[in-house]
């Protein structure tokens, strides 16, 4: 079963991803993070994403365009990246989602994939 | 908190367990002893400030609890079921009056807890909320489970344990033994819930080891001609006694052979050891007996500053037999390269199915060690790799990653 795990970093993490004195940190535990979920055969795909400044919504409500800078809510942690797991079941995911950096600064988000074909009617 | 709050959650805590075991043993039905028993909580909550706390707050809260008991039997639809209740607990008060004493039941109610017939991840879980009174969410935070699947096969044993008549009883002396172990086995998860992944920083899990070393006396007190609940006990008072150890100042990850010995607990070793000789004289070895004697063995350092690790890698050689899990076998590696050579460790790593120990973090640490002591670089960064990207513990995430480039 397919799990999508959210990587929420809080601005300090966000900022230490380019910080010269902690980057090499910050990018050895993801670098390796992202190791043992592949040696371990769990790993579907994922990525990570650029700050949160660089965001720009879309909304089209009631025929209305607006694009907004920004993400689409300001909050204390912001979506750092995301990392798709394929496990047998929620306890597996979620001992993943404990090992994923952020667990310890942010937050890691578990979210079950909805199966790739809609259920019948 | 005023007087009555306070002295409701004193007796709540101190016989929680008791009283929950006494009535769930009685009505043979956990949940619904469980329900009554908060019930009357709240009560002595809302009528203690007002009456004054009573002589007896256990016989107080016991009557109360008993009452939620017959009250829920009456409200129930009469089944059979519901009758036999009625007729137990119409004899029962003629039995015991309720401001007399009443018989301890948290050993059958830890057999009960650890019964074959239990889902085995249950077993700790359900001991945690029963004998101790722990809060859900609490537990499934320590078991990194979701709080609503925790709760599920919460309720799901405890209706077990009904629909199976699963009986609230000392096993008989010929299965004693096999039966123990598994109520050892569910004490010691909930220590190492709170002492193996994390290092002891995480305070959400600490409290757990605290918890598991209360049953552990709890199980040596009831069944005091155990030699394998006291080897347990000493396990657990070697570990906690370097808790203070295994954290710098600055909050960095130490590695036990690097602690400080001065941070060691001296009062927790010496309980220990005495526990530990105790056992000893029954002349019945057993698992958690030999892995208090590693411990004993490490705690021997504080003493004389040695670490006699041919000593340590023979009593894991002993440990095995009894319980070859993945844990003791990376640990027999690690005793092997430091009592011989750190090839003949890696060959004991080796030995070990890979499968096995895809997502084990010790076994990575230890290989990225051994393969760094060897000057194999390349391989020994590849697998520390995995060893930090298996840590939840971020202190010891840094440790790995100095290790690694140092």
């Amino acid at each position: 079963m397919q799990y999508t795990i959210l990587v929420y970093e809080t601005a300090s993490e966000l900022t230490a991803r380019t910080d010269p004195k902690r980057k090499d940190a910050y990018w050895g535990a993801y670098r390796a993070y992202t190791t043992a979920l592949r040696e371990a055969g769990v790993m579907v795909g994922g990525a990570a994403l650029e700050p949160p400044r660089t965001a720009t919504t879309v909304r089209q409500h009631d025929g209305k365009r607006r694009v907004q800078d920004g993400p689409f809510a300001e909050t204390k942690e912001q979506l750092g990246g995301y990392v798709v797991i394929d496990v047998p079941s929620l306890d597996k995911a979620l001992e993943w989602a404990a090992r994923c950096p952020s667990a310890s600064t942010g937050a890691a988000e578990v979210r079950p994939n909805m199966s790739p074909s809609p259920p019948p009617a | 908190m005023s007087d009555a709050a306070a002295a409701a959650e004193l007796a709540a805590r101190a016989s929680y367990g008791r009283l929950l075991a006494y009535l769930a043993a009685r009505w043979r039905d956990v949940a619904r002893a469980e329900d009554a028993l908060g019930d009357a909580l709240l009560a002595a909550l809302e009528t203690w400030p007002r009456t004054g706390v009573p002589d007896k707050p256990e016989a107080w809260l016991l009557t109360a609890a008993r009452r939620r008991l017959v009250d829920g039997a009456r409200h129930a639809s009469v089944t059979a079921a519901a009758e036999a209740d009625l007729t137990l607990m119409l004899d029962e008060r003629a039995e015991h009056e309720p401001h007399a004493g009443f018989p301890d039941e948290r050993l059958a109610l830890l057999f009960v807890c650890a019964h074959p017939a239990i889902d085995e991840a249950a077993r700790t879980p359900l001991m945690l909320q029963t004998v101790l009174g722990l809060d859900g969410a609490r537990i499934a935070s320590a078991f990194l489970v979701a709080p609503a699947t925790m709760s599920q096969r919460l309720v799901r044993v405890k209706a077990k344990i009904r629909e199976a008549g699963i009986r609230f009883e000392i096993p008989a002396p010929g299965e004693l033994a096999e039966r123990l172990d598994a109520v050892l086995e569910a004490i010691y998860a909930a220590y190492g819930s709170g002492w193996e992944d994390v290092a002891g920083a995480d305070p959400r899990r600490r409290g757990l080891a605290e918890e598991a070393i209360w049953l552990g006396r709890l199980v040596t007190r009831l069944l005091p001609d155990a030699p394998e609940a006291r080897g347990l006990l000493a396990l657990m008072l070697h570990c906690e006694a370097r808790r203070p150890a295994r954290r710098n100042v600055a909050g960095g990850y130490v590695p036990l052979t690097e602690q400080d010995v001065t941070r060691w607990s001296l009062p927790l070793m010496a309980e220990a050891e005495r526990l530990l000789a105790a056992a000893a004289r029954a002349n019945a070895p057993g698992r958690f007996q030999l892995e208090a004697a590693i411990q004993s063995a490490h705690a021997q350092r504080a003493l004389n500053g040695k670490t006699d690790w041919e000593a340590i890698a023979l009593l894991y050689e002993g440990l095995l037999r009894y319980a070859p899990t993945i844990g003791a076998r990376v640990a027999y590696a690690a005793a092997l390269a430091e009592a011989r050579a750190a090839d003949a460790g890696l060959a004991a790593l080796d030995a070990i199915p890979a499968d096995a120990v895809a997502a084990y973090q010790p076994y990575w640490a230890l290989r990225g060690h051994l393969l760094k002591g060897l000057g194999r670089k390349a391989q020994a960064r590849a697998a520390y790799d995995r060893a930090i990207g298996l840590s939840e513990d971020p202190a010891l995430r840094e440790f790995l990653l100095r290790r690694q480039r140092g």
